[in-house]
Parts: structure tokens; C-alpha cells; sequence
């Protein structure tokens, strides 16, 4: 079944000639999954059908205290200036999106009535509009009702530049106005297939509009509220500590029937991960923990504690390998790395064939990561529909240094290769991260074998990791010739994780290193696709361009991915949790509960 | 005396200018930047940082930002954390009761053993109670507290299941209820400083006790037929005490500063955790507060410990 036939498909189902049902059945009959096939209904913007929750519990409270443990506790309650996910956790205690993403990638509506879809008339023939319809009976914790205004405020408190909220990028190109009490409109000046940025999971969560209202903009730091939560959710705001203890009581008009189960929560922050999964593992004093960077050894041995276990939930996080095309050594107007240069070394494309060869991934999975990062060649992992079936990879020394002997490179008398009179000599940098140190050990000594000399360097996370532009070690600067870390892809549409490609977004002394592009991967191929794929509102072609985008800076081997990291979390035996990989931990707070 | 004081004072001002211009120097150049997350999320646009460094100055010039600080410092002004988006003060003030409350029950633990402890031990040394004394005092110190916080959680908290190991500042709890769920919790951490420091300072009461119970005036004191508990507690103690307050006194500002380490293992909301993730976060402004009224605090401490001397011995006089 090629796209061309599924696009008619998809038009039979929008012209109610065949139903949800059938499709996703025909789907599953060519051999896709279910949750696949429905994400194509979805950003077709055809109805889905809702998440079946599988909540049990029949009247609300009643279920005492939920006691949650963040090892990095939540330093600020207004989700809008969250900028890690701990802040946006304890954030979605108290406040909720329109809409949030379920495990396998689909919309489930929280404060909207429905999932905008065409059938619904809530997505426009061209994609532009985008009409939400709001739950009716909600009510914010101080009793006021819940309406549109509270929603286009939202959206305007976060695009006013003298905010500086961090979630301004999903309200900057978008206009949002009120239709009516309860009906919103969102206007994009282009077709846009993934549309559901805006006022949907951690960006998206709605805050009061009595409440904020005199504090948008230059004053948006002195509002108390930011502090003292006043949302919709299913626990309201008792008392907050940044950086150590968050609590919150049951809300007795949540808009949800039999909702929430516990009486009260409370989020512990501080400490280090290890204990934090202990205490949820093995002693069983805390009910759940949140980011379990672990190594997988340790895990399986607390969860032998038998008080609770490990949940590990797919997400779109890698760990990867990037390879310098520019030239890092040499300044050009004042700049290394200069877009315009070309790596003396690396730009070869057998030395860069060859690095791929010792990089062995398997072996990283199976000794250093175990159930916490699997073996990949792919840099798009997540969703399923996006993963390219055209990678593999493959470790092979021996194969490593015939193929730079053949390029010319000879091996000199200290067993490092030599071509032209420039040895064969890389720096290879990472962040300062166990697991990190033991796989550039791995690589070194396979890349010693094929006659590469790498050099390895470890700067403090603090550094890697930071914005400073007056620092010569930052990830974006990429002064070395071979990076390593973990990129993060935070929504279940590749989009904005894929910029990282463009020309456009060179990371250059201009922007101040923010650029995503430190890679400096260069190819006119791939910005065109990355073009066409923002405006390409039919689903199986848009996924077919980034599956495209994906293999080309890995067959041009500018990149090496190495191992997807699933998120770990720690959750005692009785307590039903349902997570996604695609939101917060605390997405569908509302449905937790315990079994007796 | 006064004028002793006044003097002592009028000192402590320019060095708390130079530790603050010390401390402000070391931290604007130490690597890291409190924005770095915003750089590393692909859905944050770059002008959000940009428009954050200059509205918190971080751009300006690095004298600019100090004297920015040290007038908003002088007034009353302790700075406003990029982190939590408040005053430092209050996040200050939270930390507090919770600091004294766990580092000054430790200390008083310490000095509960330490004083009986060190004097016993004096009186009869190389004794059966002095060696294991000193033995245990040796083995106190020389353990550093993550061994032992980590050794006590693994057998009260987890083999034997009777302590919990996560402090929670604030117990739910009501009534007795209360106060037995805070004195559980206590136990550890406190057990952890208390006997750290109760190590070393046994061993000083008992060399200091030691060095003024050879005095002539203690075998007069016997002479006179004085029983030998007046002696000590009248005679010997007094005089023996001196370098002990010293070293007290030195050890107060710690009670304000937490303890980084044993708050980190027993997640103990006090200012020593509240400094190290400030410093993992490149909060300047929460760090500096913290540090500052640290030095202030030792340097008072200092002239607190000389006047107590003057008490305590009146041939120390001032001028």
C-alpha cells in the first residue's frame, strides 16, 4: 500500500464513506499498529478515538496521601516560566492544558470538550484554523468559572516578549482569539500539520486571567500567584517550598466524576536520584519517583526490595555522536568553527566511515545502559511512524582500517595513521557523566585498534551544557572534533527537533552560539525537505520527509547515533500510574490511584 | 571595653567589603550560566534567554554588577533568585528554622557528650575509659558523614525499617503525633553531626582539661581538703573552658550555614542544601547572599568569642 492509497483512504474516512474503525483495521491488516494508524486519523485531523482510561475507583478521595519524590526539586509553580521539567511537574499539579499526549502520541482532551478535528470542524480544509470547544462545568480553585477569555490571555501573557516566558515559542506565530464563552480560535499564518503546539501539554497549561491579570509583561515576576498556584487541576495549592517540599489537597470540584482518588499530595524535592530510588524501590516510603538516571544494574538490584518497580517509558531522547564538518582549530574572521570552513580531517569521508565502524553500540547498550538506552541507528526513534527502516549499524574494526588504509591513511611508526603529513588525531568531548566517561572509553580503545588516536575530554555539565557565550566549552560551540550527549525531543511531532539540521541554524559567533546546527552539517537537500515538510499537511508523506531527513546527516555520517534513552521512574506496587513519553510525568495525574 | 569593640567593628567593615568583591569576582567568573536549560530546549527561542541575561544585568560589566549589588546589599536589598523568581530573603527565611533546629540540636548533642566525655577522661587518663574514650573519639572524626549517614540509613531505615530517611520539614501530622514523626526523623542526621563533632571535641576538653589539672593552683584547691567534684567543676572546668569556647564560638556560624553534605543525604531542607542547588543551578544572587552572611556571621562570631574570653578570664584584658 503506497502513501497515495492511504491518502484516499484518509479521504473516505473525511467524507464519512468508511469509519475510524475500518480504517485503523486495513491499517493493522498492511501491518501497522493501531496506535500508528490512529496517529495518522489524528494529525489528518480526523476524529480519534478517546484513550480508554482504565481508572477504576468509583467515588473521589478517600484514597489518603500520594507522597511523590523529585530528586531535583520544583524551584517555581507558573508552568509558563518552567524551564526544566521539575518546574513543569509541579506546575501540572495545579494547572492543565487544553489538551495532553497519551504514551502512544495521541490527544487526549483534558479542559477541551473535544479534540479539535475536521470531521468536528475544529481543523480548517487548510490547515490554518484551529477551533478548540471548552469543557463547560470547569471551575478554577478559587471558584470562578473557566472560560475563553482565560484562554486567549494565556496565549497572550506568553507571547508578550516582555514576559520572556519560556514557552513563547509556541505563542509567537499564532493568533488566538474567543469565538464565544466557551470556543476559542487558533489562526497560524501557514498550514500547519502539527498545530497542536499551542495551549496543549507543558506549554499549553491555562493560567487564570483574574488572577494574572495585572501582572503580564514587565511586571509577569511579582505576581504572588506564581507562588501560589490557582489552577484547575485535581489538587489545589496548600503550601510551597522551592527547591524542597510542594503540597497540595484534594479539589472537591474538580470537573472529572469520581476524581481525584488521594486526599492530598505532596512532591519532596532534594537529594540524588539513588536514594530517591530507594526509597520508592525498597523501602517503599515514597509512592513515586520521578527521573531515575540510575544505572540499570543498580535498578534490578533495589527493585529485588520487592516494595515497588521500574517503569520505563519511551520517549524520543537520544544519546548521540556528532562529528565537527566545520573547522574548530582555525579562526576565520575572528571565529572557530567558522561556517564557512571545512574540518581538516573530518571531511573526509572515510575517516568519518570509519568512526562509525568503531563505535560499538551494542556493547554500550549491553555493558553501560542496559534497560535505559537501546542500541540505535537512528536519530528519529519516536514515534513509531517517523523511524526509518533504512539505517543499521555495524562495529567492525578490522573493516574501520581497511577503509582508511584504502583512503590512504598509513599507519605511522607509534601506530596512529598519517595522511599528507596530518595525523589521524581527534579530540572527543563530552559532559562529565559516568556512563559518558566509560563509553568514550569503549570508543578510544576500538578507535586505537583501526589506528585513530582520540584524545578524550569531559567538561563539567555546568559548562557543556550552559549559554555562556564567553565560555569555549559550551555543546553549541563544539571547539572539539567529536561530541557526545543526549539531545531531547519534546513532542511526539519531529519538527522542531529536526531544525537541528538546517543551514539556517548554524550555531555562530552571530547568535551567540544559540543556533541548533553545532554540527555545522551543511546539505541544501535536506533544507528543502525540512521546507516542504513544514507546510506538508498529508500525514503519510509528511512522516515518509522525516524519515528522509533522518537518514541523510547519518548516511552522510555527520552524526552517529548511539542509544534512544527511555525515561525511568520508580513506582510502588500498588499505584497505577499511567505515564507518556510524550508529556509530563504528571500528565494524567487525575486518573492515579492505588489498588488495595 | 567599648572602645575595644568599636574598634573590632570599624575593622570588620572593609574586610566584609573584601570577601563580598572576593566572593562576586570568584562567582561571575566561575563557568555556568543560570539560563542554560533554556538553551538546550529546542522550544525555547534564543532571543527568551537573550532578553533574560539583560533584564537580571547579566551582561553588564562585572564592576557594574557589583557595586548593582553591594548598594541594593546596603539597603536592606538581598537580591532576587533567577531560579525561583523571589527575594532571597524569603527563600533565606525558609530554611532557617529548619538549619537551627537540626544543626543546633547536633551541636548540643556534641557538647553533651564532649564536656562529661573529655573531663572524665582527664581526670583518669590511660584508664580503661579513657583508651576506649579516645578510641571512639578517633573513629568519630575520622569517619566523614556520608560514610556514616549512609551506613545508618542502611541499617535503621532499611534492614531494620524504623527510621525514615526522607526529613520532611513539615509533618502533616498533628499533636503528639507531631513531635514523635519530627524526633524519628531527627534521630539520624542529628546522630550523624552530633558524634562527628563530639570526636573532636572530646579530645580537646580532655588535652585542655589535662593541661590545667597539673597546675599548682588545682593541688592547692585538693590541698585546702576541697572534694575532688568541686574541684573540677569550680577549679579545673573554668579555666579549661577557655580554648573550648573559642572553638565553640568559631563553630556557631555553621549552625547558620548548614551542613551541605548531610543535608543532601538525608534531603534535609536547611541552607546547606539550599546552597549547593543554587550553585549546581548558577543562582548568583542566592549563593552570594547565603556566602556573605556567612563571613558576617564568623567574623561576629570572632568578636563574640574575645569578649567571652575577658568573662572568662579576667587577666585578658582589652585595649
Amino acid at each position: 500500500m503506497n502513501d497515495i492509497e492511504i491518502s484516499s483512504l484518509l479521504d473516505k474516512v473525511r467524507g464519512n464513506d468508511m469509519t475510524r474503525q475500518q480504517f485503523i483495521r486495513r491499517m493493522v491488516g498492511v501491518g501497522l499498529s493501531v496506535p500508528m494508524a490512529a496517529q495518522m486519523l489524528l494529525t489528518s485531523g480526523l476524529a480519534q478515538a478517546q484513550t480508554s482510561s482504565s481508572y477504576k475507583p468509583t467515588k473521589r478521595g478517600g484514597g489518603g496521601a500520594l507522597k511523590l519524590l523529585w530528586w531535583q526539586g520544583a524551584t517555581l509553580l507558573q508552568p509558563h516560566f518552567a524551564s526544566g521539567t521539575k518546574d513543569q511537574e509541579g506546575s501540572r499539579i495545579f494547572y492543565e492544558p487544553l489538551a495532553a499526549w497519551d504514551n502512544d502520541g495521541n490527544m487526549v482532551p483534558i479542559l477541551a470538550a473535544e479534540v479539535p478535528t475536521s470531521s468536528n470542524g475544529g481543523v480548517s480544509r487548510d490547515g490554518k484554523i484551529i477551533t478548540w470547544k471548552l469543557k463547560k462545568n470547569v471551575l478554577w480553585h478559587d471558584g470562578k468559572p473557566f472560560t475563553a477569555d482565560d484562554v486567549v490571555f494565556t496565549a497572550a501573557y506568553a507571547a508578550d516578549p516582555a514576559t520572556s516566558a519560556y514557552t513563547k515559542g509556541s505563542y509567537s506565530d499564532v493568533k488566538v482569539s474567543k469565538v464565544d464563552s466557551h470556543t476559542v480560535r487558533v489562526e497560524y499564518q501557514k498550514a500547519s500539520p502539527f498545530w497542536a503546539d499551542p495551549l496543549v501539554s507543558a506549554a499549553g497549561m491555562i493560567i487564570p486571567k483574574h488572577i494574572f491579570e495585572s501582572f503580564k509583561g514587565a511586571t509577569s515576576r511579582d505576581a504572588p500567584a506564581n507562588l501560589r498556584p490557582v489552577g484547575t487541576g485535581p489538587y489545589k495549592f496548600t503550601d510551597f517550598k522551592p527547591g524542597d517540599m510542594l503540597r497540595g489537597v484534594i479539589n472537591n470540584d474538580y470537573h472529572e466524576p469520581n476524581r481525584p482518588y488521594f486526599d492530598s499530595i505532596e512532591m519532596k524535592g532534594g537529594g540524588d536520584a539513588v536514594s530517591a530510588a530507594r526509597a520508592v524501590l525498597q523501602t517503599g516510603e515514597y509512592d513515586y519517583a520521578w527521573n531515575l538516571q540510575v544505572e540499570d544494574e543498580l535498578l534490578l538490584r533495589l527493585e529485588q526490595g520487592g516494595k515497588g518497580r521500574t517503569s520505563i517509558t519511551p520517549g524520543g531522547n537520544i544519546e548521540f555522536i556528532q562529528l565537527n564538518m566545520a573547522d574548530p582549530w582555525t579562526e576565520i574572521e575572528g571565529e572557530r568553527a567558522h561556517a564557512s570552513s571545512k574540518h581538516p580531517i573530518l571531511s573526509d569521508k572515510a575517516v568519518r566511515e570509519a568512526i562509525s565502524l568503531v563505535v560499538d553500540r551494542a556493547g554500550v547498550q549491553k555493558f553501560i545502559y542496559g534497560r535505559t538506552g537501546i542500541a540505535t541507528s537512528n536519530f528519529l526513534n519516536n514515534p513509531k511512524r517517523f523511524v526509518s527502516p533504512n539505517t543499521k549499524f555495524e562495529f567492525n574494526p578490522d573493516k574501520a582500517a581497511q577503509i582508511l588504509e584504502a583512503a590512504g591513511w598509513r599507519r605511522g611508526s607509534d601506530g596512529i595513521r598519517e595522511k599528507g603529513g596530518r595525523k589521524l588525531k581527534l579530540v572527543f568531548q563530552t559532559s562529565i557523566n559516568g556512563p559518558r566517561q566509560k563509553t568514550q572509553q569503549i570508543i578510544k580503545q576500538a578507535a586505537q585498534k583501526a589506528g585513530i588516536d582520540m584524545e578524550l575530554k569531559s567538561v563539567p555539565a555546568s559548562v557543556f551544557f550552559s549559554s555562556d557565550p564567553a565560555n569555549p566549552d559550551t555543546y553549541t560551540k563544539f571547539f572539539a572534533d567529536i561530541q557526545m550527549f543526549t539531545t531531547t525531543m519534546p513532542q511526539p511531532d519531529p519538527e522542531v527537533f529536526m531544525n537541528q539540521y538546517q543551514s539556517s541554524q548554524f550555531a555562530t559567533k552571530a547568535n551567540k552560539w544559540l543556533g541548533r546546527n553545532s554540527t555545522r552539517y551543511n546539505n541544501p537537500e535536506y533544507d528543502k525537505v525540512y521546507l516542504a515538510a513544514q507546510s506538508e499537511m498529508d500525514p503519510v508523506k509528511r512522516a515518509a520527509m522525516f524519515i528522509r531527513m533522518n537518514d541523510m546527516p547519518i548516511n552522510d555520517i555527520a552524526i552517529i547515533p548511539l542509544v534512544y534513552r527511555p525515561r525511568t521512574a520508580g513506582i510502588v506496587n500498588n499505584l497505577v500510574a499511567p505515564l507518556s513519553g510524550w508529556d509530563n510525568d504528571l500528565w494524567l495525574l487525575k486518573d492515579w490511584y492505588k489498588t488495595t | 571595653m567599648f572602645r575595644y569593640i568599636l574598634r573590632r567593628l570599624m575593622i570588620a567593615v572593609p574586610s566584609l567589603l573584601g570577601i563580598s568583591l572576593v566572593l562576586f569576582t570568584v562567582l561571575a567568573m566561575a563557568p555556568g550560566d543560570p539560563f542554560s536549560e533554556l538553551v538546550s530546549n529546542p522550544n525555547i527561542p534564543p532571543e527568551v534567554a537573550l532578553a533574560l541575561r539583560q533584564k537580571f544585568g547579566l551582561d553588564d560589566p562585572l564592576m557594574v554588577r557589583y557595586w548593582n549589588w553591594l548598594t541594593a546589599m546596603l539597603q536592606g536589598d538581598w537580591g532576587y533568585s533567577f531560579i525561583s523568581r523571589i527575594n532571597v530573603e524569603t527563600l533565606i527565611m525558609q530554611r532557617i528554622p529548619v538549619t537551627l533546629l537540626l544543626i543546633g540540636s547536633s551541636q548540643l548533642l556534641a557538647l553533651c557528650i564532649a564536656i562529661p566525655v573529655g573531663v572524665y577522661a582527664a581526670t583518669r587518663p590511660y584508664s580503661i575509659f579513657d583508651q576506649i574514650a579516645s578510641t571512639l573519639a578517633f573513629i568519630g572524626f575520622s569517619l566523614p558523614t556520608f560514610f556514616t549517614g549512609i551506613l545508618l540509613i542502611l541499617f535503621f531505615s532499611i534492614h531494620l525499617d524504623w527510621l525514615p530517611f526522607v526529613y520532611r520539614a513539615d509533618i502533616p501530622e498533628t499533636g503528639w503525633r507531631f513531635f514523635w514523626e519530627h524526633f524519628k526523623q531527627m534521630i539520624m542526621p542529628v546522630m550523624v553531626l552530633g558524634m562527628f563533632q563530639a570526636g573532636a571535641w572530646t579530645r580537646y576538653v580532655r588535652s585542655a582539661v589535662l593541661d590545667v589539672i597539673r597546675l599548682d593552683y588545682v593541688t592547692t584547691a585538693r590541698s585546702k581538703g576541697l572534694s575532688e567534684k568541686v574541684v573540677i567543676t569550680k577549679h579545673v572546668l573554668r579555666n579549661a573552658l577557655i580554648p573550648v569556647v573559642t572553638l565553640v564560638a568559631l563553630q556557631m556560624p555553621a549552625i547558620f550555614g548548614g551542613a551541605i553534605v548531610t543535608e543532601q543525604i538525608f534531603r534535609v531542607p536547611g541552607i546547606g542544601s539550599l546552597i549547593i542547588s543554587s550553585m549546581l543551578a548558577n543562582d548568583t544572587p542566592v549563593v552570594m547572599a547565603v556566602t556573605f552572611v556567612f563571613s558576617t556571621l564568623v567574623i561576629a562570631c570572632n568578636l563574640l568569642a574575645d569578649i567571652l574570653y575577658g568573662w572568662l578570664d579576667p587577666r585578658i584584658s582589652y585595649h
